[in-house]
């Protein structure tokens, strides 16, 4: 065997030249250093926290309290640390992207093209496949078992093997920053550009395996979110007396199982012609780039649902528990989620009407779009029917609530117009879609995980987080939205395409140089966050909730402590009404002893999720640099696992009677001695986490 | 006996069971989800077979390349071993003494490998021929498909030995139960996905 041959066979296409390190020491410019410098700081990052692990040992409590556990809160806590940490990069990324276009005007700027290319590539890729994927799948695992009354989601190990492949998608999006590049064909990564002919390093390949892990862990979360949600159901709990954000989370469920698989075929089939030499997508040899097209938009407009429908329902619970209200129209509320669940099904072909097909079948396509605003509408209506009249408090996830209302319809109506095939072949490719989507995308997506994160870590943790600091951050976030993206309307409508590195019309600058501005403030926004839980958590003692029920709360996720105990419910509840918990409260039923404890039988922790999810990063890294051994043995070492698992019977164990019995007891004192608090001072340390009743407003 | 014992949908397995019946449905409930996404996956698979069928970019196209012989051979194979499948599960219920569950897992077993090696020994006839997926469109998504189909079965083959295993080291627990019920599924999923495949590929190659 050669040297060449056996090096390959060792480390595939791996050589020095993939650490931009050493590209930015042969090829000192700034875009070579600044591309460096995000791969010191993954590879800085990673010391760090090994560091930091060691020094705090932290080592034991991270495996086998956390990284192990099948718990569906804890679950649901690390995927929102996953989409912390990616969207911190992501939004780094985009700053950059806009500090770039404001400098670039007649001027080489700071990245070059490639690079450029990679930033907007990775952008897209990290806020919707590992960061707003993430979030949305962490609220729903926190949240809708505690809302229907369950004590876990329906596959507990299942749903610890969605987070490990997602956080394995994540770990190789951050690797692909240290080792070697990323791809540079955008988030949706069209064939025939990024096929072997064009692209022959790694770069797609890092895109690809990133992908397919993650829409491998979302099917499954899909699967077991509804399995949860249709059979997991407390008594009296039926599907017309769910909160909406359970409702939501059923629908994005239901999606995701139907729109992952055309996701998973199409990274699949691009895998196989840039691998294997297949002919799906090539220019030649009958090779069909619309085939990936069509593929990919079957996944990506309902993805487009299963982000927002989330937040809709975040929204739909914080305005009613703010607006202290019922929500007007629930039921209008839930076919409006159903439908826009099957509508957006029968729109994909409105991402490429400018792709050759007759003016019919884009007309077509085009009133299918519109049609979807009907629904919308109705949800905001609903929305503000229900604040109409209502006790309102402007607490952080309400604000956002509200300025999501406003921001949203804004991006709505963009939406309605690109869907106008004539207008769409004007203003197609350039930065007006761009302004379009993420004015969807940040109220309609980013807003409502803010919010849910906001209005539920009090539920989660038992402190509030500073209300102030959240309004600082608010205030950021909307005033750094409307300039960063305004001006791309106008820049857009103007002639400026999208992705473009360098920009020749000197007209442009003062939008641009606005628009950059706004990112500074978007970025402003996100450490301000960042500041909030610093605070929060350092002034945790004066903010504590124990009680559970800081926000005066309808659903039944605020009728148990705050941190909840591991089985979430001591007794199962029986509902009997819509806002459960509200009317427990009312009529006096809530914070009452169960007449007996039984025996709760609780999934025992599992190393599998961490196995498969780290063995098929395992797998993807060594497809991506061909190296076949690693890929092999990380392939066989996620189904072994999986396999081996099979063969245990010893996974659960029980927690007794009595000590359910003696927490909830100790609870329960602990609510009957709290003071309750008037909703208008929930921002204060007065709020124990047990509301005042307003037995006026029962009547009404 | 009571309606809850009879409420997972599948098999009524009627015998003490370590796990409360809801468990039973909840799982085969799971399964069945598991298996509409994994239809759509072979839904589009078939979609893309459709549009690349006139894509032979000249490379030997259906005509040439499918024989009625061996696939009806396959497929009757393939639907005997979904019947002894079935008898496996009856023997399930009924017989205590496990040995025509096993007996009956072994055939469903060997039907399995021997679909599998006539499958193999089609796509090596074609190898031999010079069509291969590199060649064209068309035989990309043959090679995009029908493998699929035999990589499932592959993967159901290794799902009966991983079964027969158990039922050596736990006998027929709650568990095993409910994993010989998910297998049942999944093997007369995959029956279905081939009669599409024998009909949409091989019959409308050679006689459409």
């Amino acid at each position: 065997m050669t040297d060449a041959a056996l090096r390959y066979a060792l480390l595939g296409r791996l050589d020095a030249h993939a650490l931009p390190f050493v590209r930015a020491w042969e090829n000192p410019n700034l875009s070579e250093i600044i591309g460096a410098a995000a791969g010191a700081m993954v590879v800085i990052g990673a010391v760090v926290l090994v560091a930091l692990l060691t020094w705090m040992r932290w080592w034991r409590p991270l495996f086998l309290d956390w990284l192990t556990s099948l718990d569906h809160k804890k679950i649901g806590i690390m995927y929102i640390v996953i989409a912390g940490v990616m969207l911190s990069r992501a939004l780094i990324e985009a700053v950059l992207m806009r500090a770039q276009q404001s400098l670039a005007v007649n001027a080489p700027g700071i990245v070059a093209p490639e690079h450029f290319a990679q930033l907007f590539s990775t952008h897209g890729t990290i806020m919707i496949f590992f960061m707003a994927m993430p979030f949305l799948t962490g609220l729903i695992n926190y949240v809708v078992p505690l809302q229907i009354g369950a004590r876990d989601v329906a596959f507990p190990l299942l749903n610890s093997i969605s987070l490990m492949l997602t956080a394995g998608g994540a770990g190789l999006v951050m690797i692909s920053l240290a080792i070697g590049e990323f791809s540079t064909g955008g988030w949706s990564g069209y064939p025939p550009y990024t096929e072997r002919a064009f692209q022959p390093g790694v770069g797609p390949d890092y895109w690809i395996w990133a992908i397919t892990l993650s829409s491998l862990g979302t099917t499954l979360s899909g699967l077991n979110f509804a399995a949860t949600i249709y059979k997991k159901r407390c008594p009296g709990m039926y599907l017309t007396r769910m909160p909406l954000f359970c409702w939501t989370a059923l629908c994005t469920s239901i999606l995701m199982i139907f729109a992952m698989p055309p996701l998973t075929l199409a990274t699949a089939l691009l895998a196989l012609d840039r691998y294997l030499g297949f002919h799906f997508f090539t220019n030649d040899l009958g090779g069909n780039m619309m085939n990936y097209v069509n593929l990919f938009w079957l996944f990506g407009h309902p993805e487009v649902y299963i982000l927002i429908l989330p937040a809709f329902g975040v929204f739909s619970e914080v305005i009613s528990a703010f607006s202290s209200k019922e929500l007007y129209g629930y039921k209008s509320l839930i076919i409006a989620t159903m439908a826009i669940a099957v509508l957006s099904f029968t729109v994909w072909l409105h991402h490429f009407f400018t792709m050759g097909q007759s003016a019919n079948v884009n007309a077509f396509f085009g009133v299918a779009t519109m049609t979807i605003a009907v629904p919308t509408g109705v949800k905001v209506y609903d929305w503000i029917w229900t604040m109409f009249r209502g006790e309102l408090r402007f607490t952080p996830p309400m604000l956002f609530s509200v300025a999501f209302i406003m921001t949203f319809v804004l991006g709505g109506i963009t939406g309605v117009m690109l869907a106008i095939p004539p207008i769409d072949f004007v203003v197609h490719n350039s930065v007006f879609l761009v302004a379009h989507f993420h004015n969807v995308l940040i109220p309609g997506l980013l807003y409502g995980m803010i919010a849910g994160y906001q209005y539920w870590f009090p539920k989660a943790f038992g402190f509030r987080l500073s209300e102030g600091w959240g309004k600082v951050s608010f205030g950021c976030w909307v005033v750094g939205f409307y300039l960063a993206f305004m001006p791309l309307y106008v820049l857009g409508l103007g002639g400026m395409a999208r992705r473009t590195q360098s920009i020749l019309d000197p007209d442009f600058q003062p939008w641009l140089t606005v628009a950059v501005i706004g990112a500074f403030i978007l970025l402003a926004g996100l450490v301000t966050l960042f500041v909030q839980l610093v605070v929060s958590v350092r002034d945790r003692e004066q903010n504590r909730v124990p009680v559970g029920d800081p926000w005066d709360g309808r659903g039944l996720e605020w009728s148990i402590p705050a941190p909840p105990p591991e089985y979430n419910f001591a007794t199962i509840p029986t509902v009997h009404r819509l806002d459960a918990f509200y009317w427990f409260k009312a009529d006096g039923r809530a914070y009452k002893p169960a007449a007996t404890y039984t025996d709760i039988v609780v999934p025992k922790n599992s190393w599998v999720g961490p196995i498969v999810g780290g063995a098929g990063a395992v797998c993807a890294f060594g497809l991506v640099w061909h190296i076949g051994w690693m890929s092999l043995s990380g392939f066989a070492l996620a189904w072994l696992a999986v396999i081996a698992r099979s063969f245990v019977r010893d996974t659960h164990r029980t927690i007794p009677a009595a000590e359910v019995k003696a927490r909830e007891e100790s609870w329960l004192a602990l609510a009957a001695r709290t003071r309750p608090v008037p909703r208008q001072l929930e921002e204060s340390s007065a709020n124990l986490g047990l509301a005042e009743p307003y037995p006026a407003e029962v009547a009404a | 006996m009571s309606g809850s014992t009879q409420a997972h949908i599948g098999l009524h397995l009627d015998s003490p069971d370590q796990s409360p019946p809801e468990d039973a449905e909840l799982g085969i409930y799971g399964f069945w989800i598991f298996l509409m996404s994994d239809a759509v996956l072979f839904a589009l698979l078939f979609a893309i077979y459709g549009t690349q069928l006139a894509a032979t970019a000249g490379a030997p196209g259906p005509a040439a390349e499918f024989k009625l012989g061996p696939a009806l051979t396959e497929t009757v194979i393939l639907l005997t071993s979904s019947l002894t499948y079935g008898l496996s599960g009856i023997a399930l219920k009924y017989d205590r003494t496990r040995t025509t569950l096993v007996l009956w897992l072994g055939v469903t077993l060997l039907l399995g490998l021997a679909f599998l090696g006539f499958e193999l020994h089609d796509f090596a006839t074609m190898f031999g021929d010079g069509a291969t997926p590199d060649r064209s469109g068309f035989l990309s998504a043959f090679f995009a498909l029908v493998p699929t189909h035999g990589l499932h079965v592959a993967a159901g083959c290794i799902w009966i030995v991983v079964m027969l295993i158990q039922i050596g080291v736990h006998g027929t627990d709650a568990r095993v139960k409910l994993d010989l019920l998910r297998l049942g599924l999944f093997w007369h999923f995959l029956d279905i996905i081939w009669i599409a495949i024998f009909s949409i590929v091989y019959l409308q190659g050679t006689l459409g």
